[in-house]
């Protein structure tokens, strides 16, 4: 028993989505019953999230360093417009691709995502550039250069095997875009869990003046924290290119906002120094409960969910600052005065 | 007078207004229409919302905190006063617009406010959380719509001239519509607020040393609060501007804006962590993105390549600004080991 | 005593927050126009007592009279209308706004006025400067005041209230001995206006230089309080620790034949020149000089944080270059800064993962995390330094600054070093670890460590170094042997 309690103390994060993501299946359980709880639904609310789910898994990283990476929106478009356009160059509009293309693709998308994360760390680790506003500068040129290639409109005359292939399950059951996700996720938490990255990002994060001090080498920590973020980004992108089946330079423009509400719910401090894994997929997890648990109310409107997101959102802050309030100071007017 | 050179060298302001004159003579050079009342007056005319916004963000950065709710806020308090309108059939002066979306605004404000100031939650994530409510509430509670006609009164407020310039060269006439007045009073009123009043110096202590300036006296909390409720009302007031100027209302197209209002205020030497900026440098760093994303056609280049160009001028900006600032600070051995915080 | 007039008289004060007793009846007694000594290790009360004096904490028991009156509850507004003020540490002043600005603040905000007037403010800023007849331009903006200046910019402060009592927490930390000087010449003159000054610090040479009577706590009691012309070393030391140290001194046993680390000519623009020194293994060398002398630069350069721009280091008879830490490091020389609240430790992190996290790439296991030997480590060292804590997954806020400070110093041991630099290795720490720390030292080097003590703490220098630099404006200018030396010696050679 004490060992469970000591793993729900040493993961707040994860406990406080906990207690809301059951309470709210409690409501939807009783409200929709077997409509919500079939496996049908489950693979339909598995469907959705692997998008913004691989930019929370990349985002996360920057964010435990006290940064933030602002670029991953513009770098997802900037390289499915990249994949699609090697596609039509090489195969025609009209072509057809060999299945095997789609490892160029993600080949694309890590070189795409090893440049824009190298132009990040860049100007954050050697021009001391904050972070929020070097990203942001990046977005804009990436959103840029992808309106110049692409005219500003979408994309869809290409060879579709891709996203066929992509939005297809495997086995027949687990969508395709899911298992990437997944495979990320395991890739991403055996980055900070089991190697000493995790450990010495966690520090930079925590103090980076006492992280050079330590003898850390901060250039390169920072280099591959911005170029997984990117490649994980550039994913991202790959999987809203299987999903829409067309590649645009502005889609997802609010998933950026998104990633960072579900980083920080999840547990990622704003100040750096922490985040698991565990508590982004919870994050996930919970949101994807309460979008789908209110698209099944007919009556009530998808836009709902943005609403009860930015609530969620600030309950757990009120939760946070509930339970951190430090021992207050007594200040209890002298009782006995003479002595 | 020397010192004030000597301290007007280290600041960001004459920097950005050399490069908005530099850019101004460039364009000038390859278009010949850039110092022409007209373009002037186009550029002016695009100020006005990204300034009235700009103005709110200024005061929450040197406060200490970022605020990115405020396009949310903005479109549900003018979407909401707006529909009011419509609804009852509003004859009059566009004032009662401003009064209601004000209102609202000062409202859904208080709420950034409580959880900032009262419960001293961050900033950047609350008002990321509330932007998430306050665009929910106007698209799933109101179900907003687009509004393509507006009141009369908003419609002709935004688009009487207060100024009109006409082109020599091609006949065109740009008009600079009475709202630019609403961004003036904005200013002036944000410059008393924070030079000549205590709430206003309260807010640069608190953005210096929100400790000391609770010990100094100063009500964090309170101050906080109402500084949001100020935010809320400017950045309302930005909404209404917008809509009479476009004469139609669009419950979603502010939507996306902050980021690149943050990066002008920053780029006019405003600091991200607070305590330091003036309104000259906000509103110059703003102009100039304004600039640059208005001077395109003048400059032969298609709107396309406008998002790439900004993205280059913020990349850029922010960078000489860290190299600069890099310059000036070295690494300072820290002289005062803090025994405060080993003390029982 | 008991017949003088007092101007404070603190009885039997107590208090407690949650389990821990803060304070155990306790007293203090300061006349008016005196300059008191409070003393005592970290942790042993004497923030804690200023801060019922001047109304942060309420007590829970006991009596305190102020000028003849007594009592009961107070808020920090009432201290200062009672004439009593708190220059802390950190001074409190914000350095984004002016100096006319950080003086007049407080009065303006409660003056209850909506509106500022500048000229008011300009007014009172420059009555508050003429009370010492401070020398400044009240436009500047604090954040590019010295330290010094600082100081005395929150004195003027506390002088524009009619004070009657000002408390200084730990005053002369940062300042230069001449900066020292010019502050005590200032707390003589307030004394002759009347005011009566409680100075916090454990110095002892500051509370034989400047106080007229002394009090002494150690864990929240009070040890003694008397007049300074009784005191001397040995009884100071006693009544701070409640132990009696046998000081070793330090004879070394195992000098190596070649020298392990040399400078040549190292130099760095306004910072240092030409410094040659050369340091074998088993030496300890003590690097002394005033706060500006150039010796903390040195010391980042020789550790690669700023470089110098000429002249070369030279490792067991090779030359290196070090660019930054790490390759000082990989180097086998480490460094124990010289603040480590904000240059040491990751503060809020566990002390395992700071004691690890300079040999972290060594506890891997084929690219992976190796949890066991970093467990391992994390013991060994613990055990090693008497770190005094039940977890060592607790954070290190959690412990005493010697303790902390020993955190510092595993952190570097276990990356092995053959040099190793300290930087003020016993400040803010107690008596008690600093013991420990000196005999650790002491042993590092007689198991054939070389390493270098950078400290203005003479007694610290002359007690555990084989030789001794001086170092002023940026040059040695002088170098001793550890035999000939007395701390006169060499603090003429530091002025």
């Amino acid at each position: 028993m004490g060992k469970i309690k000591k793993a729900f103390s040493s993961n707040m994060e994860v406990t406080r989505l906990l207690v809301i993501m059951f309470c709210w299946l409690v409501f939807v359980g009783i409200m929709q019953g077997k409509k919500f709880y079939s496996f049908n639904n489950f693979l339909t609310m598995s469907g959705q999230f692997p998008e913004y789910g691989l930019m929370v898994l990349g985002g996360m990283l920057p964010m435990i360093t006290g940064g933030i990476d602002l670029s991953l929106v513009g770098t997802a478009n900037f390289t499915s417009i990249i994949c699609v356009y090697s596609a039509i160059g090489l195969f025609g509009a009209q072509g057809s691709m060999p299945i095997a293309f789609t490892l160029v693709f993600f080949l694309l998308a890590m070189l795409i995502g090893t440049a824009v994360g190298c132009l990040n760390a860049f100007l954050v680790s050697k021009l001391n550039v904050p972070p929020i506003l070097a990203t942001l500068g990046v977005n804009e040129l990436m959103l840029g250069l992808s309106i110049v290639i692409t005219g500003g409109a979408a994309v869809s005359d290409f060879p579709k095997e891709y996203c066929d292939f992509f939005s297809s399950n495997i086995f027949g059951i687990i969508p395709w875009r899911v298992v990437v996700f997944i495979i990320m996720a395991v890739v991403i938490w055996f980055l900070l869990e089991k190697t000493t990255y995790g450990t010495k990002i966690r520090l930079y994060g925590t103090n980076s003046h006492v992280a050079t001090f330590s003898g850390l080498n901060t250039t390169a920590l920072l280099f591959k924290t911005y170029i997984i973020s990117s490649i994980c980004a550039g994913f991202g992108g790959l999987m809203m290119l299987a999903t829409y089946s067309s590649a645009r330079a502005d889609y997802g423009s609010n998933y950026t906002m998104q990633a960072i509400l579900i980083m920080v719910l999840g547990g990622v401090s704003p100040n750096g120094g922490k985040g698991k894994v565990s508590g982004a997929i919870t994050a996930i997890i919970l949101l994807k409960f309460i979008e789908s648990g209110i698209n099944r109310f007919r009556s009530v409107s998808t836009y709902y969910v943005t609403l009860i997101w930015g609530v969620v959102l600030l309950i757990a802050l009120v939760l946070d600052y509930m339970s951190a309030k430090p021992k207050k100071v007594k200040s209890s007017p002298a009782a006995k005065s003479a002595v | 007078m020397k010192k004030r050179i000597t301290r007007l060298l280290h600041s960001n302001e004459p920097y950005i207004f050399m490069i908005i004159i530099f850019l101004g003579v460039l364009v000038q050079i390859r278009s010949g229409q850039f110092f022409t009342g007209n373009n002037i007056v186009d550029l002016l005319s695009a100020l006005i919302v990204p300034g009235l916004f700009a103005l709110g963000e200024f005061m929450s950065l040197i406060s200490g905190g970022i605020d990115v709710s405020f396009p949310a806020l903005a479109s549900l308090s003018t979407y909401a006063a707006t529909k009011i309108l419509l609804d009852t059939n509003y004859q009059g002066n566009v004032l009662l617009a401003f009064v209601i979306a004000m209102a609202i605004g000062a409202l859904l404000g208080a709420i950034n406010g409580f959880f900032v100031g009262y419960l001293n939650l961050n900033s950047m994530i609350v008002t990321l959380g509330t932007s998430s409510i306050f665009q929910g509430i106007m698209q799933g509670a109101l179900r907003a719509n687009q509004l393509s006609v507006i009141p009369s009164g908003m419609s002709s407020f935004g688009t009487t001239a207060f100024i009109s310039a006409t082109n020599k060269t091609n006949g065109l006439t740009s008009i600079l519509p009475y709202t630019f007045l609403v961004l003036i009073v904005a200013c002036v009123f944000m410059f008393v607020l924070l030079k000549y009043t205590i709430f206003g110096r309260g807010i640069y202590a608190i953005g210096g040393n929100s400790q000391s300036a609770h010990a100094a006296g100063f009500n964090v909390k309170r101050s906080k609060f109402i500084m949001f409720i100020i935010i809320g009302m400017i950045a309302s007031a930005a909404g209404v501007c917008r809509t009479c100027m476009m004469q139609q209302m669009h419950p979603t197209n502010m939507l996306g804006m902050e980021m690149n209002i943050i990066a002008g205020v920053v780029l006019g030497g405003v600091a991200l962590a607070g305590g330091a900026g003036t309104l000259t440098g906000c509103i110059l760093g703003t102009f100039l993105i304004v600039m640059v994303q208005n001077s395109m056609i003048l400059l032969g280049i298609p709107t396309t390549w406008s998002d790439v160009f900004v993205g280059a001028v913020i990349v850029i900006g922010v960078a000489v600004s860290a190299i600069q600032a890099n310059r000036k600070g070295r690494i300072k051995t820290s002289r005062i080991i803090n025994h405060q915080k080993e003390a029982a | 005593m008991k017949d003088e007039k007092l101007l404070l008289k603190a009885e039997h004060i107590s208090i407690s927050f949650g389990n821990v007793h803060a304070l155990k009846d306790v007293s203090l007694a300061i006349k008016p126009g005196e300059i008191h000594c409070l003393a005592g290790e970290n942790g042993c009360g004497k923030s804690t007592i200023i801060k019922i004096i001047s109304g942060v904490y309420q007590r829970d028991s006991g009596t305190i009279e102020f000028d003849g009156k007594t009592i009961s509850k107070i808020t920090p507004i009432d201290a200062i209308n009672l004439g009593i003020q708190v220059i802390y540490q950190d001074f409190s002043l914000f350095s984004n706004l002016s100096v006319a600005e950080n003086l007049a603040l407080n009065t303006e905000v409660a003056s209850g006025n909506k509106f500022v007037k500048w000229k008011n403010v300009n007014k009172i800023a420059e009555e508050a400067i003429s009370k010492i007849n401070l020398n400044i331009d009240l436009e500047t903006r604090v954040r590019s005041l010295s330290v010094a200046q600082k100081q005395m910019v929150a004195i003027c402060r506390a002088l524009m209230f009619n004070a009657k009592l000002i408390i200084m927490d730990e005053p002369t930390t940062a300042l230069t001995r001449k900066e020292v000087d010019a502050l005590f010449e200032i707390i003589l003159k307030l004394k002759k206006q009347g005011i009566a000054i409680l100075f916090i610090s454990h110095k002892l040479n500051e509370v034989f230089e400047i106080s007229d009577r002394f009090t002494i706590f150690r864990n929240g009691e009070l040890v003694v309080s008397g007049d300074t012309k009784d005191l001397d070393d040995k009884k100071f030391t006693y009544y701070m620790t409640g132990r009696e140290f046998e000081n070793k001194t330090f004879i070394p046993e195992n000098i190596s034949k070649a020298p392990i680390f040399e400078l040549k000519h190292f130099s760095k623009e306004n910072a240092f020149s030409d410094i040659n020194i050369q340091l074998n293994g088993g030496e300890i060398l003590g690097i002394t000089g005033l706060l500006d002398s150039g010796r903390t630069e040195l010391a980042l350069a020789m550790f690669g944080i700023s470089p110098a721009t000429s002249g070369e280091i030279i490792r067991n008879g090779k030359k290196v270059t070090l660019k930054n830490p790490r390759e000082a490091i990989e180097n086998k020389i480490a460094y124990v800064p010289e603040d480590r609240l904000s240059e040491g430790l990751f503060l809020p992190r566990s002390i395992a993962d700071n004691i690890i996290i300079s040999e972290i790439d060594r506890l891997t296991d084929k690219g992976k995390f190796n949890q066991n030997k970093r467990n391992d480590e994390v013991q060994h060292w613990v055990k090693e330094m008497e770190v005094k804590t039940d977890n060592p997954e607790n954070p290190t806020t959690t412990l005493s600054g010697g303790n902390q400070q020993k955190v510092v110093l595993a952190k570097w041991l276990a990356t092995k070093p053959e040099v190793l630099i300290l930087n003020g290795p016993t400040v803010g720490v107690d008596i008690g670890s600093k013991h420990d720390i000196h005999l650790i030292l002491q042993k590092l080097a007689n198991q054939g460590m070389g390493i270098i003590i950078i400290s203005d703490d003479l007694p610290e220098i002359i007690q555990n170094c084989s030789k001794v630099a001086v170092i002023k404006s940026g040059k040695i200018v002088n170098e001793y042997d550890a035999q000939s030396l007395d701390e006169s010696t060499i603090i003429n050679a530091m002025m």
